[in-house]
């Protein structure tokens, strides 16, 4: 009898969810890069108002995006967190959706450290040591050849002849782009292989030979010397942990939760930190976004409240709990909290 | 040509019985080689065993101490309620920043009244506290508006490099290139012990408490997710045990066997098999998308569960059923009882047992079940509050268990991991408890014929 009425009480229950309207909590999904800063930011949010805790998803920055842009209403996400800047194709997919007033909101910079195991050999990187390192194909007397370098003496006779294996961002999270950008397509520059890239691609116009050399630029080898680690950087250091020899890929403040266990490498012969960062030195870093679902705004209670609190100076300034736990505070912070305020959306007033 | 008997005859050993031939030998041989490959088959399965919980005891132990450290706070007019009117939305209008500088103050008072030495300034003595002090000074003075202008005494949580400072997995040469905590913090952290302002005692919060953001590992407890597991077992055992228990009662005692009770029943079998990332599609695609359910919360968890459990139940449910004799049946209605009075006044009561048996053992299932919430957003960063009625505990985001487990793996600060392998306990312990009662139930109950 009494498991008869708890059944029905359920289903009224679910009935009454259903036909009951708005969604009291924001819920935001996207960048494991961002999610603890997004945690951070939430769970002040609901110590100092009276909303409830944001929820935050993890999953990396495309797969936030792409749920992003699924649709207006109250079962999508509101906040999308991204470590990088949202592309056309994803505005594209947005708009067709019927998701069009999008609020970008840039909360600071992160930069991208290469660790290894603490115990093991130090490495001063330059982005050609990587290139040569991981690249399918690099240039050797003026020819493409497939990659012969299998150890890091291979590549620079600098390094010791440790074997070759890193543990690189897979490619859904935002990371991985950056690693393409500023380290991998600079080597491929700075080594000349991508004038002769150049100069072989295909294509009818400038602008699209430019891009088959840079896609030839990061196609990366697939003998299992670079390995795409698709989850967190637990995972990338997990790897680490039982392949002494690997290197990997890091946020700054992953890595300085963990200096216990992992050592970090110069590149370009700058020491990664937050100060290296904000002033530019250290060069492979990006900025860290999260875009807003204006549409939600008024819909779902305390979203702006939350857009707002995120980039608040006591939050994402110098001296806030973001900056300590290792984002690059943004020097624009000011103009992005006007930008919040007045609800600017992509493409209006840029 | 040879006669079969004379042959034997000839043959056979003229020897005793108890000395063995060689054919004899190799069997036994082959016998206690068998019993031996058994023995280490077990003794490894039992190793493993060993080595699991031995590992899971010592990695998971620590989550359940933490450390505090017990100061006097003044709770200063001037920074609290600068109005003097004791009026609530004034006081709420002080943000968990407001608060830094009291905590400060008293630390210095600390430091003061115990005579201590220390070159450390009051904002980095300040650090070696969890940043949840700030706000449990707040949600406090809030609570008790009149106590502004005394001096309370308050427990903080010590952050988490203090904590793994107290548990040996920080030492002085293992924090060389970390930012967040400096040798000279470690030697105040020396004298608060000395003192006796810090220690290191059981902790509740981890137990009954919310998740905590990466900055507040020590802050993080399973208890609100444990509350998201439990409402999420109430939906399954509300739906799947009641239609569970009717199919099979329809599929086993009163449906004609013939081609269509025969797909069924090999879908049934199928669907037992499927794995349950695929139920969490469905549920997303379904529940959330098309009937528009709220994300993360325990509702659709539990339906999504529920339709993983719903194949275990009939099974099980199935074969408790058809392992009631014929003969109570046909003596039920030999004596003028309907097939539905037999059914429920011999049958049922009969398989009960083993009906209960196989729901606990597929709501344990479904409780350690993590795939399918992935997809229903039940993992991430969820510290709502303790669910205060049933339909909030319902419809409010929440986390589950296991999911809060494979959260906290995944975060940076090597603090959290020790709460994964406390959390591991805690759900090892809800499993076995269930498991247990689900033998406890059978022993008792079952009748064998």
């Amino acid at each position: 009898m009494s498991v008869k009425l708890t059944a029905s009480a359920l289903a009224i229950t679910a009935v009454a969810a259903t036909s009951a309207a708005a969604r009291d909590q924001v819920q935001v999904a996207g960048s494991s890069t961002v999610l603890p800063y997004a945690s951070i930011v939430a769970e002040a949010f609901g110590e100092n108002f009276d909303f409830p805790t944001p929820v935050v998803e993890s999953g990396g920055s495309s797969a936030g995006l792409k749920r992003f842009c699924e649709g207006v209403g109250e079962n999508t996400i509101d906040v999308a967190n991204a470590s990088r800047k949202i592309k056309d194709k994803e505005i594209k997919a947005c708009a067709e959706a019927g998701v069009t007033d999008i609020i970008e909101v840039r909360i600071g910079y992160d930069g991208i450290v290469f660790a290894s195991d603490i115990n093991g050999n130090g490495f001063e990187y330059t982005p050609t040591d990587w290139f040569l390192a991981l690249s399918n194909e690099i240039l050797v007397d003026g020819q493409m050849v497939a990659n012969p370098n299998k150890t890091w003496a291979d590549v620079n006779a600098n390094f010791p002849a440790q074997a070759l294996q890193a543990f690189i961002p897979g490619t859904k999270h935002g990371t991985r782009e950056v690693f393409e950008d500023k380290v991998i397509l600079a080597g491929c520059e700075a080594t000349g292989a991508f004038d002769v890239l150049l100069a072989a691609a295909e294509g009818d116009t400038d602008k699209a030979k430019h891009k088959a050399a840079e896609k030839a630029c990061i196609s990366l080898r697939t003998d299992g010397v670079s390995v795409d680690i698709d989850g967190d950087y637990t995972e990338t250091l997990a790897r680490i942990e039982s392949n002494k020899d690997g290197i990997g890929v890091f946020g700054l403040a992953f890595y300085e939760n963990n200096t216990d266990k992992l050592q970090v490498a110069t590149m370009s012969g700058i020491v990664p930190s937050t100060e290296s960062i904000a002033t530019g030195e250290y060069p492979v870093s990006r900025p860290l976004f999260f875009y807003v679902k204006k549409a939600h705004i008024g819909v779902i209670p305390g979203l702006k409240e939350f857009a707002e609190f995120f980039i608040a100076d006591e939050i994402a300034g110098e001296d806030g709990p973001l900056a300590e736990y290792g984002l690059v505070s943004d020097p624009e912070l000011t103009d992005t909290q006007t930008a919040v305020a007045d609800e600017a959306v992509l493409g209006s007033n840029m | 040509m040879t006669d079969a008997t004379q042959n034997t005859g000839a043959v056979a050993p003229k020897s005793s019985l108890h000395t063995l031939d060689a054919r004899t030998k190799r069997r036994n041989a082959a016998e206690s080689r068998f019993k031996l490959y058994g023995m280490v088959a077990i003794g490894i399965g039992l190793l493993m065993l060993v080595t699991l919980l031995t590992t899971i005891l010592s990695k998971g132990t620590g989550a359940f101490t933490q450390t505090f450290v017990t100061m006097e706070v003044d709770l200063l007019e001037s920074k609290l309620d600068k109005s003097g009117e004791r009026d609530l939305e004034k006081i709420k209008k002080v943000t968990t920043f407001g608060y830094a500088p009291l905590i400060k103050s008293a630390f210095e008072k600390t430091v003061k009244t115990h005579g201590m030495e220390t070159d450390l300034k009051s904002k980095t003595m300040a650090k070696i506290l969890s940043k949840s002090a700030a706000s449990q000074l707040r949600n406090y003075v809030i609570a008790n508006p009149d106590q502004i202008g005394q001096t309370i005494e308050f427990r903080f949580l010590a952050n988490s490099r203090v904590d793994g400072y107290m548990k040996g997995r920080v030492t002085r040469d293992s924090i060389a290139n970390d930012k967040n905590i400096t040798p000279a913090q470690l030697d105040f952290v020396d004298q608060l012990i000395e003192v006796g302002a810090l220690t290191k005692t059981f902790n509740i919060d981890f137990i009954i408490g919310a998740d905590a953001s990466d900055q507040r590992p020590e802050a993080a407890g399973i208890g609100v997710a444990m509350m998201g597991s439990l409402f999420m077992m109430l939906v399954v055992l509300a739906l799947a045990l009641p239609i569970g228990v009717a199919a099979s009662i329809y599929l086993e005692e009163f449906a004609p066997k013939n081609w269509i009770t025969d797909i069924i029943e090999v879908n049934i079998s199928n669907l037992a098999a499927v794995p349950s990332i695929v139920f969490g599609i469905l549920g997303l695609a379904v529940f959330i998308n098309y009937m528009h359910l709220p994300q993360s919360a325990p509702l659709v968890g539990g339906l999504v569960l529920t339709l993983m459990t719903l194949p275990t139940i009939i099974i099980s449910t199935r074969a408790a059923l058809k392992a009631v004799p014929p003969s109570i049946r046909d003596a039920a209605l030999g004596v003028g009882a309907s097939k539905m009075q037999a059914v429920f006044h011999h049958v049922l009561p009969l398989a009960a047992p083993g009906i209960l048996t196989g729901t606990i053992i597929g709501l344990a299932q479904a409780l350690g079940e993590t795939a399918p919430l992935l997809l229903i957003g039940m993992i991430g960063f969820i510290a709502s509050n303790m669910p205060e009625t049933v339909g909030e505990g319902l419809l409010s985001p929440n986390s589950a268990m296991p999911a809060q487990i494979y959260e906290w793996a995944k975060r940076a600060d090597p603090a959290f991991y020790e709460r994964a392998w406390g959390g591991i306990i805690i759900l090892l312990i809800f499993l076995i408890s269930m498991n247990t009662l689900a033998v406890l139930l059978r022993r008792r109950f079952e009748r064998r014929w």
